[in-house]
């Protein structure tokens, strides 16, 4: 098998974490109330740990001597290639709940099936991460169902996040000749089988949350590809301002 | 000659710098001690992928060695099995309790919504009386919890499984 197309998919699960985390974090001292502020940083914290594992491994299946840090710190933002749900503002609590869920609701049945990949470290990392993600999707299930049927106004903010965030959930599940050569391999489930687990789990919740899915909604793409809404580049420049202006610092 | 014993006992001597009541041993990251002619390789696992204390607990580990004399370490990292409570000694969870911090308790299983949450004990009082403030708490590993009697705020060591 080529080693180039696990390097790719591994950049995609690994910029995931990265910047998901990485806009968690900017609710640090924020958050609404000081439960929540520990909260969202602690799954932030979980999401650069999960980061940190698969960019070194990223980087080890690369064998060209860049390890996470590099690669988190020291590409351009067309090099990046996690899904364009995940680098979308914070907005308000509601939008961040939603954004958490929805990609929760993804990665607990992914890092279930990884955990059979045919690639062990790959398995090793699932196994440990889930166990974690576990924990962030019941804490944003439970949130969308307090919000969604909540109070009137809860109600209505929420429904407005999943109207505006909906439509970057198709780019979750689509595939292309990485996916498809792992899974063709046994280092990758379908992810189609995925797809309708995820979907099972955002219905119940939403039903239970008296939410619903906006239909004739515009679909976007192009993370996979290194295409990146107009916010990448303003994570990317906080992120990585402390490598580019003092290269190769530590601390 | 050194042995893993000996190793093992010396390590009982670095503690989890946010746990400082733990070592590394009761909580149960030092997964392996091999001994080869001079080198010394330790393999340790993560409590949580995040946990910022796993860094420092390879450096004192490190300098736990050196301090008795050995320099050839390697320190490797290992992710399977994964870390879960289970691999806290029972002496760990005995410690954490004298400490202030309530151990970890069987919990029904992440995937279930508004699950009551686990009935925790005060490791002030002993009253089961509690209740959860928040499933996320001062560090990745714990939850917040509050005394009903005597009102104490206390941490809980929460169930990873
Ligand atoms: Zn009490």
């Amino acid at each position: 098998m080529n080693n180039e197309a696990l390097f790719r998919y591994l950049l995609r699960l690994g910029d995931d974490s990265l910047i998901l985390g990485q806009r968690l974090g900017e609710w640090c001292g924020h958050g609404p109330i000081l439960e929540e502020d520990i909260a969202l940083t602690n799954i932030a914290l979980d999401l650069i740990g999960q980061a940190t594992s698969i960019l070194n491994y990223a980087g080890e299946v690369e064998g060209k001597g860049r390890d996470g840090d590099k690669l988190a710190f020291l590409r351009f933002e067309h090099e990046y290639t996690n899904l364009l749900l995940l680098e979308q503002p914070n907005g308000d609590f509601g939008d961040t709940i939603m954004r958490q869920f929805l990609f929760d609701a993804f990665r607990k049945p992914l890092f279930e099936q990884l955990i059979h990949s045919g690639d062990k470290q790959l398995s090793a990392i699932a196994e440990k991460s889930l166990k974690e993600t576990k924990y962030h999707l019941r804490h944003t299930s439970e949130w969308i169902i307090r919000l969604g049927d909540g109070t009137e106004e809860s109600h209505q903010r929420i429904q407005k996040s999943l109207d505006n965030l909906w439509r970057y959930t198709d780019e979750i599940f689509m595939t292309d000749s990485v996916d498809e050569e792992l899974t063709k391999n046994g280092i990758l489930p379908d992810l189609s089988s995925i797809r309708s687990i995820w979907e099972e789990t955002v219905k119940s919740v939403f039903a239970e949350a008296t939410i619903t899915i906006p239909t004739n909604n515009w679909k976007f793409e192009g993370g996979r590809r290194g295409r990146h809404s107009e916010h990448m580049g303003y994570i990317l420049s906080d992120l990585q301002y402390m490598q580019r202006a003092y290269p190769n610092m530590e601390w | 000659m050194v042995t893993t014993d000996q190793i093992f006992q010396w390590l009982e001597e670095v503690s989890d710098p946010e746990v400082p009541v733990l070592s590394v041993i009761d909580l149960g990251v030092v997964r392996d001690v091999q001994i080869e002619g001079t080198k010394v390789f330790v393999t340790i696992t993560p409590t949580y992928s995040g946990c910022p204390a796993m860094q420092v607990m390879e450096d004192d580990i490190r300098s736990k060695l050196q301090e008795k004399g050995i320099s050839d370490i390697h320190i490797n990292t290992t992710l399977s099995p994964a870390w879960t409570t289970d691999w806290l000694s029972e002496k760990g969870k005995f410690k954490l309790r004298e400490y202030g911090i309530a151990p970890p308790v069987n919990e029904v299983d992440k995937s279930v919504l508004f699950a009551a949450p686990p009935i925790v004990a005060c490791p002030k009082c002993q009253s089961q009386n509690t209740r959860m403030v928040s499933q996320f708490g001062s560090t990745a590993c714990k939850a917040h919890y509050q005394c009903n009697e005597c009102l104490e705020p206390f941490d809980y060591f929460k169930c990873l499984k």
